[in-house]
């Protein structure tokens, strides 16, 4: 206890950087280790099919980023997944999962298209933060409800955001079936947004918009807020140790609610970059599986918002790479689904290195003694 | 009112709730095993796809339904080790591995069915089970249709609700996985192996679990679809809670689950005003009702979820 006490008198700043840098550093190691290996065994899967694997990624880097067109379009990829991967890792930080993000996504593009045609006649820069921030409310509420059961009912979120995932598809395809459907078009589809509804393009004769301005501000302000704020310190004490955090007074339930609000405010925005920034309307299938693949991103990116983003951006240049792969090698896109989810098992598995240290250990103890 | 109770209607919809509640019991019952002996499987969404599409598969070239019976079972024991690895030996978080478990299933069943199959127009089937009534049994009212007009895979899942609950509450064996599932440290000095009971555990969970999602694609259906267990994994985990983590308890409320299934599948039918949509959120509303209700009622095994190390250390 004494210690305790006089640990602040000591000039321990540096110290303490120094630990958190080193820390950081072993975590984005793992995750690169990880990264390398799933490549390493996708490309076994890719020779087992018979391909020259190679081959098959050298097409991969050129479809993600050979030319300035396919740059633009990892980027606009990774616009979706680096928002609700960050939303996804804040949520982790407070202990909470958050398998919801696709389903607040949906629900937050839904929103944000319905508010856009609603008001077509406000002028760009009033409708755009109004659909963003609607986006945002949407989002956060639905992920609210599983946060509000969790805190009062003690549900598991985990089970209720997934729930809530199948409610959001269903919720969105009635109403883009039912109320909202473009009357001229028998598609599951709004009408077309009006024209101040899209987000700006930024990079000319490309696809890209501004959504990936959102998306690195919010790796910049989601650090900011965990690392520097106190509602920050509050969900990494909550995530880290339950207990500590109610001793000290810390309400956790309030704390792990929040966290997942803002989690489903950022897949919200998320949805909201691809209905105003992408599709230009309200489709059915906005999202190809983004709020799933974010929660590996979260996890790749080591929790740390910037992390995050870099990890949104590594997988958006595997999916916008695999198409081209599979034009122009043969190799079905979908061995970069698997690619990425073992990329996830190789990262908790990493825990195996150790075990095998500690067995090689034990057994040159033995034959010491 | 016999007359009622047994009009084909009622019969109709009664063999319908429990063949819609089967894939969900089968993979709570399974989860029964590996809850009791206090490990977590968040991995049995993933483990059910990837029993419908082994099963199908080995079905399709064998022509044998059997041997794509077998075949997803065994299936599913593997990926139960496979997982056993990571949050037992490895004390990976079982929430994450069972999640990245669950998304892995998914992307590998996609690839390999496109890879076995090519991207063709016209589906690939097989000639599911058939039900068999059982005579006399079959045509008692209410009784009948639910339990005595199913197929062969539906009484072997009786059979193994009875022998589940025999297992865990009449042998030793079972008595030593709720004992690790309660005090894993009090069990290993009785002599309970903790480490083995729950691999074992989580390896019969991943094999039932299996047999939940094969029944879905060679006795449901004959097909197999990209995602087709359609978070059945995860309403058998609020399932587990809601039967109590124990076999008749799961046979239970897993009718009520295939009874909201079947009133969701008829009304679709019926063309009643409320859109079709709205009927087919019901299962996953109804997982989130039990879930906010029943939770806080139940007493879990003590060391669920909890990592243990041999001799105890702690971490």
């Amino acid at each position: 206890m004494r210690e305790a006490g006089a640990k602040p008198a000591r000039p321990l700043g540096a110290e303490r950087k120094l630990k958190i840098s080193k820390g950081l550093r072993a975590d984005f190691l793992s995750s690169f280790i990880a990264f390398a290996l799933a490549l390493v065994i996708g490309a076994a899967i890719i020779a087992a099919m018979g391909k020259d694997p190679l081959k098959a990624y050298a097409a991969l880097l050129d479809g993600a980023v050979g030319n300035r067109n396919s740059l633009a379009e990892t980027f606009l990829r990774a616009i979706p997944l680096s928002l609700a991967g960050i939303g996804v890792a804040i949520a982790f930080r407070a202990g909470a999962f958050n398998v919801g993000a696709e389903g607040q996504l949906f629900i937050g593009a839904m929103a944000s298209a319905w508010v856009g045609l609603s008001f077509p006649s406000l002028p760009p820069i009033l409708l755009l933060p109004l659909m963003g921030l609607t986006a945002m409310v949407a989002g956060g509420l639905w992920a609210g409800i599983a946060g509000a059961l969790k805190a009062w009912m003690n549900a598991s979120e985990m089970i209720n955001t997934i729930m809530l995932n199948y409610i959001a598809v269903f919720l969105v395809s009635f109403l883009v079936h039912g109320p909202l459907q473009d009357p001229s078009s028998p598609l599951g589809q709004t009408a077309r947004l009006p024209r101040a509804a899209y987000l700006p393009i930024m990079l000319p004769g490309t696809r890209l918009h501004g959504g990936l301005v959102l998306a690195v501000a919010a790796a910049l302000l989601a650090s900011l807020f965990l690392w520097r704020s106190a509602w920050g310190f509050r969900i990494r004490v909550v995530g880290k140790n339950t207990f500590a955090a109610q001793a000290s007074g810390m309400r956790v339930n309030g704390v792990m609610v929040s966290a997942l609000v803002v989690s489903g405010m950022l897949a919200g925005l998320a949805g909201f970059c691809e209905a105003a920034g992408v599709q230009h309307r309200m489709i059915e299938n906005i999202s190809p599986g983004y709020g799933y693949t974010a929660i590996v991103v979260a996890l790749l990116g080591q929790t740390n918002p910037i992390g995050v983003f870099a990890a949104a951006v590594l997988f958006a240049a595997l999916q916008i790479g695999a198409s081209t792969m599979e034009s122009a090698v043969g190799v079905p896109s979908s061995v970069i689904t698997v690619i990425q989810y073992l990329v996830v098992l190789l990262l908790i598995g990493r825990g195996a290195f150790d075990l095998i240290r500690g067995k090689v250990m034990a057994l040159s103890r033995r034959e010491k003694g | 009112m016999l007359g009622m109770i047994s009009s084909p209607v009622v019969n109709g919809f009664l063999s319908a709730s429990m063949r819609l509640a089967i894939p969900i019991l089968l993979a709570a019952l399974g989860g029964v095993y590996n809850e009791r002996s206090g490990v977590l499987n968040i991995g049995m969404e993933g483990m059910m796809i990837v029993g419908s599409l082994v099963g199908f598969v080995a079905a399709y070239f064998i022509h044998d339904l059997w041997f794509g019976v077998l075949a997803a079972a065994a299936s599913g024991v593997l990926l139960g080790l496979i997982l056993g690895f990571f949050v037992i030996s490895l004390s990976a978080n079982q929430v994450v591995a069972g999640i990245s478990l669950n998304l892995l299933c998914m992307g590998v069943t996609s690839l390999l069915f496109r890879v076995v199959f090519g991207v063709g127009t016209a589906a690939p089937r097989v000639n599911p089970f058939a039900a068999v009534p059982i005579p006399f049994l079959g045509d008692i009212p209410v009784v009948g249709p639910l339990f005595f007009r199913q197929s062969p895979l539906g009484y072997i899942t009786y059979a193994l609700v009875i022998l589940s609950f025999f297992v865990i509450y009449r042998t030793s064996w079972g008595l030593s996985i709720i004992a690790t599932g309660e005090n894993p440290e009090a069990a290993e000095t009785l002599g309970v192996n903790v480490v083995r009971t729950r691999y074992a555990a989580l390896m019969i969970s991943g094999g039932l679990c299996a047999l939940g999602g094969v029944f879905l694609s060679v006795d449901s259906t004959g097909l197999f679809i990209d995602n087709m267990t359609a978070g059945r994994g995860y309403i058998a985990l609020a399932l587990l809670i809601l039967g109590r983590r124990h076999p008749f308890g799961l046979l239970a409320a897993a009718l009520m689950f295939g009874a909201a299934d079947a009133v969701q599948l008829r009304t679709q039918i019926l063309n009643i005003r409320i859109p079709f949509q709205f009927m087919l959120m019901l299962p996953y509303i109804l997982t989130m009702v039990v879930l906010a209700v029943f939770v806080r009622r139940i007493d879990s095994p003590a060391a669920l979820g909890v990592h243990y190390k041999h001799g105890g250390e702690k971490e």
